[in-house]
């Protein structure tokens, strides 16, 4: 597949993540993977960073990989994910 | 597939066509693509919009959603789409040009509904919040600390926009005519547990009121008007009054479509006037209206995330050619972040004649509501308690007996029962 000319637009270089927060249940593994990037507030309110810089790939797999409910989605434009 | 390759364009660039995009493809569709929008990106995620972006935790753009890169497909981006037409299959752009399609995917989703009062509407210090220019434009606003913020609506948005600017440490005001918060979808029994949490992290809440005016001076903000004659001093308003589905651009098509939503049948495929499906056209996400086989074939249009996505991967698949097999009928399900505050719910509480509190206890914050109606379990809601959401979603999406039995495994005292206490 070819990317579209204008892929740049309004976003930055880097991973792309989404959390299905109707799946999350606060079990809170991605915290610990990536703790600079998933953080609960009060008791399950997660909060994670849409759009972490490429060279955090490592640590964002590990918390896709250790979501329970697998409700963590990563788009990797260098690995075409 | 024939021998010139079939065109599909998808009207609307929001998560239900990014993922109706996705299923198109996936089920091997292999013509060319269009994916048509108004705003000047790509795909962007909303719910952050009202939470991480006002909060400055995030910048606007960084809430692209995964999946919009490395499709193939040709976007035409700040360009809308303005009309429809049916007999010639082409889509009329804004900027004067047409597209012609063999498929098409109406996915134009909603927008704010704005203050009643254009003029007002416009002062400097009022706010609508639904795109991602919204939000950074009120991201500004909050971040310069405003001395009062004044939120009009006591729904998701404005619970999410009034707990968010208490996390800010900024004086809130909330107006909502109805009873409680959140009284039309939660009922004001758990609408008013709900407001009492907000309350005690320092929302002004002014339930039963409404506001009548709004005050500029020099084109600016400075207090609304209550209909009772209090008046409140403001710099910053957030208009939270609900959405409007974008269905004018189909005027003229001969669909059935009005500012509630495009009628859909059970498959997935758009109505005419008179009822009759379009076999060329589906519609998915906000903008869909459609009978819902769990309750009934109620039609219902649905401003859910997972619903966009769900409604976008089956009318993918329709357009497709690739039979999903079962007509659409996905369990509702959504979330809101309120501050630290987590709603959830699963099924539609329209309708319930009785609500039961089946875990936790609403004195201590946490707790699970199951709505019944007609002795049926129609829809569950959890505060603060998601892990007791999904063996609540099984009794829903099973119609089972309400009230349910052995549910209370930590209410000793077993299940209480009492009216939702809708308007």
């Amino acid at each position: 597949m070819s990317l579209p000319a204008d892929a740049s637009s309004g976003s930055r270089p880097g991973l792309r993540v989404s959390v299905d927060l109707n799946l999350c249940q606060a079990y809170a593994q991605c915290c610990y993977a990536a703790p600079r990037h998933f953080r609960i507030d009060g008791h399950e309110a997660l909060f994670y960073d849409p759009a972490p810089a490429a060279e955090d790939r490592a640590d964002i797999e590990r918390a896709r990989v250790a979501c329970p409910v697998q409700a963590i989605r990563v788009e990797d434009p260098e690995r075409g994910a | 597939m024939a021998q010139t390759p079939l065109r599909a364009v998808i009207v609307g660039a929001g998560l239900a066509a990014l993922r109706g995009a996705e299923a198109l493809r996936e089920a091997g569709f292999t013509g060319t693509l269009t994916i048509v929008g108004d705003e000047p990106c790509r795909p962007y995620d909303r719910p952050p919009l009202s939470k991480h972006v006002l909060a400055g935790a995030i910048p606007a753009d960084a809430t692209t959603l995964p999946g919009s890169l490395g499709l193939d497909a040709d976007w035409q981006l700040g360009n809308a789409a303005t009309g429809l037409d049916r007999e010639s299959r082409t889509v009329r752009l804004a900027d004067g040009g047409t597209l012609p399609y063999d498929r098409l995917l109406i996915a134009t989703g909603t927008r704010a509904r704005p203050w009643p009062n254009p003029h007002e509407g416009r002062l400097a210090g009022v706010f609508t919040l639904r795109g991602r220019d919204d939000a950074a434009a009120l991201r500004r606003a909050l971040a310069a600390g405003p001395k009062r913020v004044l939120v009009i609506g006591g729904g998701f948005i404005g619970c999410e926009v009034a707990s968010l600017c208490r996390q800010l440490g900024l004086p809130v005001t909330l107006v909502e005519p109805g009873p409680t918060l959140l009284a039309r979808v939660l009922g004001s029994t758990i609408g008013a547990f709900i407001g009492a949490i907000h309350e005690g992290h320092g929302v002004d809440l002014r339930c039963g009121r409404e506001v009548e005016w709004l005050e500029g001076a020099e084109g600016r903000l400075v207090r609304a008007h209550l209909v009772d004659g209090a008046r409140i001093d403001a710099d910053v308003a957030v208009i939270a009054l609900g959405a409007v589905r974008n269905t004018a651009w189909l005027d003229g098509s001969g669909l059935s479509a009005d500012p509630g939503g495009v009628d859909c049948d059970a498959e997935g495929h758009v109505l005419d006037a008179a009822g009759r499906p379009d076999p060329c056209i589906a519609a998915a996400g906000d903008v869909a209206r459609f009978p819902h086989p769990l309750y009934d074939g109620q039609r219902v249009a649905l401003e859910h995330w997972s619903h966009a996505v769900a409604q976008g991967l089956y009318a993918g698949r329709l357009l497709a050619g690739a039979a999903p097999g079962r007509t659409y009928g996905a369990l509702p399900t959504f979330w809101s972040t309120q501050g630290d505050l987590v709603v959830k719910s699963a099924g539609l509480t329209q309708g319930a004649d009785a609500v039961a509190i089946t875990q936790g206890d609403p004195a201590a914050g946490r707790f699970v509501a199951l709505y019944g109606r007609a002795g049926r379990c129609i829809a569950a809601v959890s505060v603060d308690a998601a892990r007791w959401l999904p063996a609540h979603a099984e009794l829903v999406a099973a119609g089972a007996p309400f009230p349910p039995r052995g549910t209370a495994t930590d209410r000793p005292k077993g299940v209480a029962v009492v009216a939702p206490g809708f308007p």
